[in-house]
């Protein structure tokens, strides 16, 4: 057993034995408790729960992973995801709170008074989340099998034992508290890393201010790191690392219309809004909004730092290297398929330069090391694989997945830093999980079996419902993890464009313009989702080949949810106006929502 | 009733008028500086970034928290000012 494995039980074990601690602490006997943590969490730890609920295993493994191959067009993750926060804020946090109910189908189902609504909205955050899901049971198995050398699917398992435990036990009440425990751990895992390589790297501690430092040592001494970069790519024949739309780049449209998506997508997941609704009071909801987008803006500025950090890192220790001596942590990821060699000129080198190295095996959904024989090894031992090799100089497969992971390594940095990432990507993934199944759990026992099928069901027998449906959502969402059909792993990126097409627009009329009726809002939410989910199955999976000149306006799949969401806001608005205006009692209601309370002095109503 | 209206009208005005604000700030970095004008704005300097790149990995979030610290300050002050706090026992 290595150094990081002893670490990584260490770690990753008194973390989890944290979380179970946490849950038996705050175990739950009413459905206010296990839905909204009794709306008393204190808006600080409310920030630091949204924070850890809102970042996953894609902000915190993926995204830093994702900006070192994009350069300035990852730029859209980071503005997406922040800039959606603060339409959060300021649209939806303070309204949802005042309306002071459980879940979001509550929202709709009230606001737009029909039961037909709320069941729209019950399949729209049912599918979300569960698309949503199926990812962080993946992550939690990837760390776990590179980092204990477990089976990924035993991993699964492991993350499902947990997750079940404490969202069981404690409902909102123990998510809330271990997503506390576990914004710590995750942060703490993210920083420690970024701050040591900025050192390494440019003798600036904060990682913020690294990135716009010079290099010290090395071959690219005395300049700016981002120079450095840009000089390396073109060097390699890569565009440079800031150049904006150039060929090989998104184009300014879609770039556009993902971020959009992202940010409005990120408005709209009922997760992220069930968070809000966990605060005592609508000021505790603004102020919760404000410490959340801090603590989510620590990591997210500090993610294109170690983006940048680890992509200078990554080529200058593997390119033009000999595979024979290729770093431990390259022989160690080798393992996991996430990084891959083809020698094609025989010369034992490692190459590295723009395009796929290999051809997609027939029938996969993207390019990925398909290993032949588990012994099969080339010349200079390593492992072969079954891909046709393409015409292109690179010889080198590399998973955006493991930048973040793998960065430690690649630094030098001691075992136990390393270990310490695992844990923090475990705690974004179980958080997040966490946060998802709630909002499944709900939808089942509140709003389909109180609401809608059994209405006069005592809070007991709800409460027995809301555990068995998240004990039912964990087991589902682990057989996703352990058998994530490509079209699950395909969507979970989409979830975003979903969201932002469905609930985004109604929520926002349903709170600014009294005059939305239900069946606008109905019509709204269907055109939009259906346009989204049916764009994005048709150029995904139906013509998977398609480039910028079939999409609709050249906005790629990714970024299609604006379309839809524009699409639902206009017919939800076309629709309300040719049909009866909502009853008096539910304009009352919208109007109530707009004040957070009745005052303090004695007002004269007029 | 058009010249008259009560707290309650003119608290909402005041609200609409300050998302107004702060949301074209939030529209002018997160889709403008960032993405519309970025090449322009990479002919400066910034340190070691090119400034339109700079804003749109680093100043947005930074602009992002700003707002949102403007708004809850704002909101607390119509919240008093318009007499619409909660009373919480």
């Amino acid at each position: 057993m290595t150094d990081i494995n002893k670490w990584t039980i260490v770690m990753v074990g008194f973390s989890f034995a944290l979380y179970i601690g946490i849950a038996i602490y705050t175990r739950v006997k009413t459905t206010k408790g296990f839905y909204v943590a009794g709306h008393g969490v204190p808006a600080i730890f409310n920030g630091m729960a949204t924070g850890a609920d809102w970042m996953s295993a894609a902000s915190f493994i993926s995204m830093a992973g994702l900006i070192s191959f994009m350069g300035y067009t990852g730029s859209m993750y980071l503005i997406g995801w922040t800039g959606g926060y603060v339409l959060l804020a300021l649209l939806l946090a303070p309204y949802l709170r005042k309306f002071g109910k459980f879940t979001v189908p509550d929202f709709v189902g009230d606001r737009y008074y029909s039961n037909a609504a709320r069941l729209v909205a019950i399949i729209c955050a049912i599918f979300i989340s569960f698309t949503y899901v199926a990812g962080q049971m993946r992550g939690v198995g990837v760390v776990f099998s590179r980092f204990l050398e477990v089976d990924i699917n035993l991993g699964v398992v492991i993350g499902m034992v947990l997750v079940f435990t404490y969202a069981t036990l404690g409902g909102m009440k123990g998510i809330t508290w271990t997503q506390v425990a576990q914004y710590v751990v995750l942060i703490i895992a993210y920083l420690v890393p970024a701050i040591v390589i900025s050192l390494q790297m440019t003798g600036n501690p904060i990682p913020q201010l690294g990135f716009g430092s010079k290099i010290l040592e090395g071959d690219n001494a005395g300049m700016f790191l981002l120079e450095a970069i840009d000089k390396i790519h073109v060097d390699l024949g890569f565009p440079e690392y800031t150049a904006t739309f150039v060929g090989g780049k998104k184009s300014m449209i879609d770039v556009f219309a993902i971020t959009m998506a992202l940010m409005v997508g990120t408005a709209g997941l009922p997760h992220v809004i069930i968070r809000f609704y966990t605060v005592k009071s609508v000021h505790a909801a603004r102020w919760s909004a404000l410490w959340s987008i801090i603590f989510i803006g620590i990591l997210y500025t500090t993610a294109p730092a170690i983006a940048t950090f680890a992509r200078v890192n990554m080529i200058q220790t593997l390119h033009g290297k000999p595979y024979a001596n290729a770093p431990g942590w390259y022989k160690n990821w080798e393992k996991t398929g996430l990084i891959a060699w083809v020698d094609k000129n025989g010369d034992g080198l490692i190459q590295y330069g723009p395009g796929n190295p290999f051809k997609m095996m027939p029938g996969a959904s993207k390019v990925v090391p398909t290993l032949q024989d588990k012994d099969a090894r080339g010349t200079f031992g390593e492992p072969l694989l079954q891909n046709e090799p393409t015409d292109v100089g690179n010889e080198l497969y590399v998973d955006a997945d493991i930048m973040v992971l793998a960065n430690p390594e690649i630094a030098r940095l001691p075992a136990w830093v390393v270990a310490l990432v695992a844990a923090g990507g475990l705690a974004a993934a179980l958080s997040t999980a966490a946060g998802l199944l709630l909002v499944i759990s709900s939808s089942i026992s509140h709003d389909l079996m109180k609401k809608i099928l059994k209405p006069g069901m005592s809070d007991a027998e709800e409460l027995k419902w809301a555990r068995v449906a998240a004990g039912g959502a964990v087991i589902v969402a682990g057989y996703f993890g352990i058998n994530p059909p490509g079209f699950v792993a395909q969507v979970v990126a989409f979830a975003f464009g979903l969201a932002a097409s469905s609930f985004f627009p109604i929520i926002i009329l349903g709170i600014f313009s009294k005059r939305t009726t239900k069946e606008g809002a109905i019509s709204g939410m269907i055109t939009g989702i259906s346009f989204t989910f049916l764009y994005i199955v048709y150029f995904k999976f139906i013509k998977p080949t398609s480039g910028p000149d079939e999409w609709l306006f050249g906005i790629s799949p990714e970024g299609i949810g604006t379309i839809g969401m524009l699409l639902n806001f206009i017919v939800t608005l076309t629709v309300s106006q040719f049909t009866p205006e909502p009853p008096a009692k539910v304009k009352r209601q919208v109007e109530t929502l707009r004040y957070p309370g009745h005052g303090k002095k004695k007002t004269i109503e007029i | 009733m058009s010249g008259h209206k009560t707290p309650h009208q003119l608290y909402w005005r005041a609200n609409l008028i300050v998302l107004g604000i702060l949301l074209s700030i939030w529209f002018l970095f997160s889709c403008v500086f960032s993405i519309f004008l970025v090449d322009r704005l990479n002919e400066y300097k910034l340190g070691g970034f090119p400034l339109g790149f700079w804003i749109a990995q680093q100043g947005t979030t930074v602009v992002f928290i700003i707002l949102t610290a403007t708004y809850v300050g704002i909101m607390s002050k119509l919240d008093r000012k318009y007499d619409v706090e909660e009373n919480l026992q």
